[in-house]
């Protein structure tokens, strides 16, 4: 909500020293948990995400297995210390409804029929929050997928555009949320030329609308060579013991 | 936990085929055209005890929107605004998948990209819902009860809360030197509430055909549908892409631009269905 109250933009920088079009530093583990089959621990400046991957799985309630594919189940939460004040760790209307759109992100990506009678099952638990969770746990999602094994058309990845005092800025974090005009999170499968989750919370002409999603795609494309850098570090940094 | 739903309402193959083999050559199976709307009706002030209220048809989907107006406190990080509310029930009158329960993510997530779209358009100015500063504001519930579902829900229930908004007007109160404040319900502010008019659009992709307001039979075919928030200045104040597809980068400004045509075109609807009858 643009409340104009701070000032976001001064000399074509923003408030951490920015550029408009520059991401905050982001750091990508894979494999980070002993257990789940896929996992990975993304940061994009002081957002922290991490995502699990189980299955594809027997679930416990097998009324909602599906004969020809792998349900996906989707999971957004955030821990109750992730925010300035503690948040309640039951899911908020928020959480529910971005668990939804998370999973919708994830879905045209997913080989699922390759597992009928399964489920993939997606659980993120944002860390710490500052803006731009959903599209973190996006490109950790999809990571954790990966390492799991999942059969996928491509990686996807995600980064929010804002537009701050009247500037078009990729990758706002919660001050430019906050007091910002608007806040479009974007979700591309750069391989496929696939958008598969697009919000946006607040005005933009038509004209902006199209200049933020060329934004986006900058920035996702960025993230996408970091995702695959990510992945082969996991597997080329193997070491051998003599 | 959000789980990938299983057809909820099955059309047989004969129908999907027609659906989509008509699609290629332009036309619809219902008779309208791509990016035709079903035909909008509008029944005022259906609910006596509600402030105000509107039950709107959208074709044979009907969604019955009720708001109410209650004196309550503000956020403390808003002290100087009013609250809006908007929740959204699927009744289990509406359509044989629809259980009893708490609203689920397709009743939250509907609810919610309604509520963004008001609330980013600045519909209504929270500002002037104060009562005491700091103290006392007008919270305004907006309750949606989709009571027969034939298709998109989230615009027939925008137009609803756009709607029930237009005929909203606050009460009348007075503020005792007690602090105590006196609600006169039969007098009401002559100013309308509504201060910029928002709808949503959706609209519908298979494969690579669009179609505008998609009713049952067609949304069951959808790969995935996109809503944009319209205002009455041809801004975008809203966007959620939704469904188990994508949408190609190539045809977004395409989708925006059918979306920003049609949204004016409903603006004018309702606004002309509220002023006569």
């Amino acid at each position: 909500m643009g409340k104009g109250k701070v000032k976001l933009v001064e000399g074509g920088l923003r408030h951490d020293g920015r550029r408009l079009d520059e991401l905050r530093p982001i750091t990508i583990s894979v494999g980070v948990l002993k257990n789940a089959n896929g996992s990975a621990l993304v940061e994009y400046g002081r957002t922290k995400v991490l995502a699990a991957v189980y299955g594809p799985r027997e679930p416990q309630m097998k009324h909602i297995l599906l004969p020809n594919r792998a349900v996906i189940r989707c999971r957004y939460h955030m821990a109750s210390f992730s925010t300035y004040e503690r948040k309640s760790p039951t899911l908020s209307r928020r959480e529910i409804e971005l668990s939804k759109v998370i999973r919708e992100a994830l879905e045209p990506v997913i080989i699922s029929e390759l597992y009928p009678r399964t489920s993939i099952d997606v659980f993120i638990e944002v860390i710490n929050a500052d803006g731009g969770t959903r599209t973190a746990s996006v490109t950790a999602a999809s990571l954790a997928l990966a390492e799991a094994g999942i059969p996928m058309k491509g990686l996807v990845a995600g980064v929010a555009v804002g537009k701050i005092d009247g500037y078009l800025a990729l990758d706002i974090d919660e001050v430019e949320d906050m007091y910002g005009e608007a806040d479009m999170p974007v979700a591309i499968a750069p391989s496929l030329r696939q958008i598969t989750l697009l919000q946006l919370n607040g005005v933009l002409t038509p004209g902006e609308f199209t200049q933020a999603l060329e934004l986006a795609r900058k920035g996702v494309e960025v993230i996408h060579e970091m995702q695959k850098e990510a992945l082969k570090k996991k597997y080329l940094d193997v070491k051998v013991e003599e | 936990m959000s789980v990938t739903p299983s057809a909820e309402f099955l059309i047989p193959k004969l129908k999907s085929d027609v659906i989509i083999s008509m699609l290629g050559r332009g036309v619809r199976p219902n008779g309208r055209k791509v990016d035709e709307v079903r035909p909008i009706t509008v029944i005022k002030n259906y609910i006596p005890n509600a402030d105000s209220s509107v039950l709107v048809k959208l074709g044979n989907t009907q969604v019955l929107t009720g708001i109410k107006l209650e004196v309550g406190s503000p956020f403390p990080d808003t002290p100087s605004e009013g609250n809006l509310m908007v929740n959204a029930e699927f009744v289990p009158t509406a359509s044989p998948v629809f259980e009893p329960g708490p609203p689920d993510e397709n009743a939250i997530e509907l609810s919610r990209v309604v509520d963004r779209g008001i609330r980013e358009a600045r519909a209504v100015d929270l500002s002037k819902l104060v009562i005491i500063p700091g103290k006392k504001v007008w919270n305004i519930w907006v309750d949606i009860y989709v009571l027969d579902h034939d298709g998109n829900l989230t615009d027939a229930s925008s137009i609803g809360a756009l709607a029930a908004l237009m005929l909203t007007k606050l009460p009348e109160v007075e503020v005792r030197d007690t602090g105590e404040i006196v609600v006169d319900r039969n007098n009401r502010k002559e100013q309308p509430l509504l201060n910029r008019s928002v709808v949503t659009v959706t609209i519908g992709k298979i494969g690579n055909y669009v179609l505008v307001d998609p009713d049952l039979e067609e949304e069951s075919l959808l790969d995935s549908k996109f809503s944009v928030a319209v205002t009455d200045d041809g801004l975008i104040a809203g966007l959620q892409k939704s469904g188990m597809g994508y949408l190609a980068e190539d045809e977004l400004p395409l989708l925006v631009n059918m979306a920003l045509n049609k949204g004016k075109e409903i603006l004018s609807i309702v606004k002309a269905l509220l002023k006569d009858s």
